[in-house]
């Protein structure tokens, strides 16, 4: 897919292409416009060319075509230290030769900022991540998510527009990671500056971006809000990748608009709103949210299709119910249930009927 | 712990030594196969005794290790003349009562028939090497041939090599300022010839490469790196009868020295040891090394009929240190003066180097 | 009560640090008989030998065990004039002559004075052969056998020997020489082991240096290419440890003469005139460049394992901070190279001050480093001499560890 560069992109990626060998492609046609103070996630698996465009951005590798804009300006030839942009990296890249304090005067020295300035400008950014007290610490002394905040407080002194992180909070445990992810989101939001956030975690893509552009194989499968790439994927990789997913494979019966009748392998017809599919007879996958599969037909529109299924297994886990279901042939279909007073409690073996609501069901690419 | 470690220092290679007879410990290479050809097996086909030959870079340091530990694996050692001296007035060698050596061939005692000097209380010679100089006759048809020309640059223009120590070098240079052999050590001992010794040397200072190692010396001659150097007259011999190198030795003003064979004290055999001694130190043994290398035997009786050289043609007389038209002007080192004077020239001798 | 209340016990009431100790006690007696044989070892070929060494510079008693009768006469006259001696010294010492001569000794006790009064060694023989026959007053008949025996500063040497505990090696050592006034400074001829020491600290440092310089970018390159690249490039580096000294040293030989392969190929180009050819062997650069490829190895090997373990993120973290490529080298790269730097630079700079054949070999004139002179003097048995320059080379060593120390932290040292 492609998306038009707009003219008022604060970051854009022109038709940018990049190749280590000569003779692969890990970054094919890369179109990426990216407003000022917005906050962008790049998400894929690791070998997706989310972290050389990130690169590319920072200036540590060049882009074999394409052109790179940065507030209208190429970059292309921009060596990095001219560029501009703080950067936070996976494992902090703190000096451990240097005390905090000198860690964060490096950017000023090198600007050449004379030393009240200096000193000014490192308190406020120690103390905007809550670490006023550490200036004269090495960074050995400090635990992950200290160091992390120093990281976060280095990229940030020398007043950057644009802010890239790579994976900055992978090496935390979950608890921490889950403050920090509300800390960046807060300074971002704070500052007003612009960020380039790339991780293989999807949650974190989803709780703190403005927009995420979904990498695999070199490309973006799909840029958009949180909320529309998962409830509304745009092909079966960003379906899988985000979120929990049924999929069931099928032809195209009927499509009309914004409807489509899709017959599955075993013979049986189901609901489904067409996404990428193009015309009947087609094969598909139709996706379906574990959370939005229903079992009781008092819930189900007027009309709408229900299948046969049979209960395997019943998960608890606490604040939900997780049902492992046989459905069109296959074992591996899961609804998800509320934990709630009066849930109905189903059995192992128990034959019941499974439906949804048919915006629900997306029919993408096989 | 003074033993234990005197002792490790002497474990020089010497734990196969033990199921020998005799243990004769030599200088190894060209030398040693020489020493093994004239001596060791010859005197094993004769008596039956078994002997073996162990290597040292030098063995009159491991000799003095072993007697100082009381740890003596080594019967018969072959040192310098000096050490020979030396650790005889130190008491690590048994000494050697001469009129026990084997009269020479023609009936001469052995006190009359070996040269002055190659008997002494604790050691017998075994042969006599030289340094002497050596040029490359392809660069002068018309060679240097006296001690004087080694230092006249005028008329033979190019590089010297001398070997890096006070000991023969400052004999060399005297002699190359015109004193005669036999007062070079008279001159020496005086602060005044010492001065007179390197003030001849600043002559050629210049223009000297200075070799460490005996290989280097002939190395340095056949490379082209000097026209002349002194060197080991063995050596020089080696390379232009082995090698066809167009090297002359100059035996003006050689400067030669007894080697020894000496029994260290507390040897495990004494009397095999003696004996060993009394076969390759007899007319038949030295003429046998001489055979073998070009060094000279210290018996007159040795000489007396003409020695082939193991090629079967060479004539070695001319290539003798011993031969008496060699002998012209030739200076025998003083094993006294070193004694007394090594540490001291060789300071010396450093700093005049560094200057 | 209080006291008792603190210490902790087990289950069973036994002390808990007692229990620990004993739980503890066997791991750490297996731990130490693994350790024994290398401890032993250690002690035994390395600790000894330099406590042997250090305490053979300051001890000889080849004269104090051979003269006992001037030992007893310089107790009783500590006070006595070296320049005049009384009889009943001359007396002494006739005694001890003869005696040396009985018991063989004269060689050892002449060798002690020799080493501070050059020419004893010959006169003790001389005195000791005639020493029986000599008849009272032994003053005029010693001086009759040998005039030097009249000589204050031999007086003053045996005095000194006469302890067999004694700091003269280490005057030596310094260039002090004993005259008849007592020691003072050698002549400006005679001055060498002070020069050695700071040219051989020279020399060392230069060889440093340059291997540094050389090193450091392959040993980054080592730890920036791909691994298989980088294994080539390590045989490569390995090398010069797979063939002898010798054969290295004669290579370079080969190479750098007048007559050798770099100059004839010079010639050969028309680049220098057949008169012009270098020297670049036989002095200092012949040993510098010998030395240094003999020793480059020990310069990469810690400045690459340093090296390989810093993350790539560290210089791209300065450079997105703004810093150039220099001031990232400079003030991000360099110092976490320091430890790997340090250990480099003190392996080579102490080998370096410890070798002596290859500058003995191609050095010349100038390959004269304070090592030949210890080689010298082991090779003409003069232990003690060569005892006190050793010890003053390892106490050299030693203060600039310290100093080392001092400005970059020994614990911060990696070897690799």
């Amino acid at each position: 897919m492609t998306v038009e560069p707009r003219n008022d992109a604060f970051v854009a990626f022109e038709h940018v292409q990049k190749s280590y060998d000569g003779v692969t492609l890990v970054v094919k046609d890369l179109n990426l416009s990216i407003g000022k103070g917005e906050f962008l996630t790049m998400l894929g698996p690791s070998g997706s060319g989310k972290t050389t465009c990130l690169m590319m951005l920072a200036g540590f590798e060049t882009a074999t075509n394409g052109e790179i804009r940065l507030d209208g300006r190429p970059i292309n030839q921009v060596p990095p230290h001219k560029r501009g942009i703080g950067m936070v990296f996976q494992n902090y890249a703190l000096f451990p030769h240097m005390t905090v304090g000198e860690n964060l005067a490096f950017p000023l020295e090198v600007r050449g900022m004379g030393k009240s300035d200096r000193e000014a400008k490192i308190k406020r950014a120690l103390d905007m991540v809550q670490m006023g007290a550490f200036a004269n610490r090495r960074p050995a002394q400090l635990s992950g998510g200290q160091q992390q905040r120093i990281a976060l407080a280095r990229a940030l002194v020398f007043d950057p527009k644009l802010v890239l992180m790579d994976e900055p909070l992978g090496a935390l445990d979950k608890q921490l990671r889950e403050h920090m992810q509300f800390e960046i989101k807060h300074l971002h939001e704070n500052l007003g500056i612009t960020v380039v956030y790339v991780t293989h975690d999807q949650g974190e893509a989803l709780t703190m971006s403005d927009r995420v552009a979904v990498f695999n194989d070199g490309r973006i499968q799909q840029l958009a809000p949180p909320a529309d790439l998962y409830e509304r994927p745009e092909n079966s990789f960003v379906a899988q990748f985000i979120g929990e997913n049924n999929k069931l494979l099928g032809t195209i019966e009927e499509l009309s608009g914004d409807k489509a009748l899709v017959r599955l392998a075993t013979g049986e017809l189901i609901d489904a709103t067409p996404v990428n599919v193009k015309e009947k007879g087609g094969k598909t996958l139709v996706s379906i949210r574990p959370e939005r599969v229903e079992f009781k037909p008092e819930i189900m529109p007027p009309g709408a299709h229900m299948i046969d299924a049979e209960v395997l297994e019943i998960i608890y886990m606490g604040d939900i119910l997780r049902v492992v279901l046989k459905v069109a042939g296959s074992d591996d279909f899961v609804m998800k249930m509320r934990n709630t007073l009066g849930q109905t409690r189903l059995e192992p073996g128990q034959k019941i009927k499974v439906g949804w609501h048919p915006q629900d069901a997306r029919a993408l690419d096989p | 712990m003074k033993k234990t470690l005197i002792l490790t220092t002497a474990l020089v290679g010497l734990g196969f030594a033990a199921n020998a007879d005799v243990t004769v410990m030599s200088w190894g290479g060209a030398y040693g196969e020489a020493q093994t050809e004239a001596f060791v097996k010859p005197f094993m086909a004769e008596t039956g005794i078994k002997t073996i030959m162990v290597d040292s870079d030098n063995p009159a340091t491991p000799v003095k290790a072993m007697v100082e530990s009381g740890n003596v694996t080594v019967d018969v050692a072959n040192i310098e003349y000096a050490d020979a001296i030396r650790l005889c007035d130190e008491g690590i060698l048994e000494p050697i009562d001469a009129s026990t050596l084997p009269a020479g061939a023609d009936g001469t005692p052995a006190i009359d028939d070996f040269l002055p000097g190659a008997i002494t209380e604790c050691g017998v010679s075994t042969d006599i090497w030289s340094n002497v100089f050596a040029y490359d006759n392809t660069k002068f048809p018309e060679g240097p041939t006296t001690v004087a020309d080694f230092f006249d640059l005028e008329k033979f223009p190019g590089k010297r090599g001398l070997k890096k120590g006070a000991k023969a070098v400052l004999e060399f240079a005297l002699m190359g300022d015109g004193v005669p052999a036999s007062e070079v050590y008279d001159v020496l001992s005086t602060p005044e010839g010492v001065e007179r010794a390197f003030a001849k040397l600043d002559t050629i200072k210049k223009d000297v490469v200075w070799w460490e190692a005996g290989s280097q010396a002939p190395q340095l001659l056949a490379d082209g790196e000097v026209v002349m150097t002194t060197a080991y007259n063995g050596r020089i011999f080696a390379a232009a009868q082995n090698e066809g190198k167009p090297f002359q030795i100059v035996w003006d003003g050689h400067i030669y020295e007894n080697e020894m064979f000496v029994i260290p004290k507390g040897a495990p055999n004494m009397e095999q040891a003696m004996e060993f001694i009394r076969f390759a130190t007899s007319t038949e043994g030295l003429r046998a090394s001489a055979q073998q290398i070009s060094y000279g035997p210290a018996r007159k009786s040795s000489m007396a009929e003409e020695i082939i050289y193991k090629d079967g043609k060479t004539v070695m007389a001319p290539h003798l240190p011993t031969a008496p038209e060699n002998m012209a002007n030739a200076l025998e080192t003083s094993a006294d003066f070193w004694v007394d004077h090594d540490s001291e020239l060789n300071e010396r001798f450093q700093a005049w180097l560094a200057q | 009560m209080a006291d008792a209340a603190q210490i902790l016990t087990t289950a069973d009431g036994r002390p808990l640090k007692a229990a620990l100790a004993a739980a503890q006690g066997r791991a750490k007696r297996r731990a130490f008989l693994l350790v024994l044989p290398l401890l032993l070892f250690v002690l035994l070929t390395f600790l000894v030998p330099i406590a042997y060494m250090l305490m053979r510079s300051v001890e000889h008693d080849g004269f104090a065990a051979s003269a006992p009768a001037l030992v007893e006469w310089f107790d009783e006259n500590p006070d006595f004039d070296p320049a005049n001696p009384p009889e009943e010294a001359f007396a002494a010492l006739v005694q001890d002559l003869a005696r040396m001569q009985e018991e063989r000794t004269t060689g050892i006790a002449g060798t002690r004075i020799n080493y501070s009064v050059p020419g004893s060694i010959s006169m003790f023989k001389k005195g000791a052969r005639e020493a029986a026959g000599l008849e009272p007053p032994y003053k005029e008949a010693l001086l009759a056998v040998d005039a030097n025996f009249g000589r204050p500063a031999l007086w003053r040497g045996m005095a000194s020997a006469s302890n067999a505990y004694t700091a003269e090696f280490y005057l030596v050592a310094s260039d002090r020489k004993l005259t008849d006034a007592g020691w003072a400074r050698g002549g400006d001829k005679e001055r060498i082991y002070l020069y050695l020491f700071g040219k051989t600290f020279m020399i060392s440092a230069l060889i440093t240096v340059i291997c540094l310089l050389l090193a450091f970018p392959v040993a980054h390159l080592l730890a920036t290419l791909p691994m298989s690249k980088a294994a080539l490039l390590m045989i490569l580096v390995l090398l010069p440890f797979w063939t002898s000294l010798l054969v290295r040293t004669t290579a370079w030989i080969v190479l750098l003469q007048e007559q050798g392969v770099v100059n004839n190929l010079l010639v050969g180009l028309g680049l220098l005139d057949d008169k012009g050819r270098l020297s670049m062997m036989y002095n200092m650069t012949g040993t510098v460049v010998a030395m240094t490829h003999v020793l480059l190895p020990f310069m990469i090997l810690p400045l690459y394992s340093v090296m390989r373990v810093i993350p790539p993120s560290y210089a791209r973290a300065a450079r997105s901070l703004g810093a150039t490529s220099w001031t990232t080298f400079r003030r991000v790269y360099l110092p976490q190279t320091l430890p790997g730097i340090a250990a480099g630079s003190l392996l080579v700079f102490i080998l370096a001050v410890g070798y002596y054949i290859t500058p003995a070999l191609v050095g010349g004139a100038d390959g004269q480093l304070i090592s030949n002179l210890i080689q010298f003097h082991m090779s003409k048995s003069n232990w003690s001499l060569a005892a006190a320059i050793a010890a003053m080379l390892l106490a050299a060593i030693l203060i600039l560890y310290w100093i080392y120390d001092r400005l970059v932290g020994i614990d911060r040292l990696k070897f690799g």
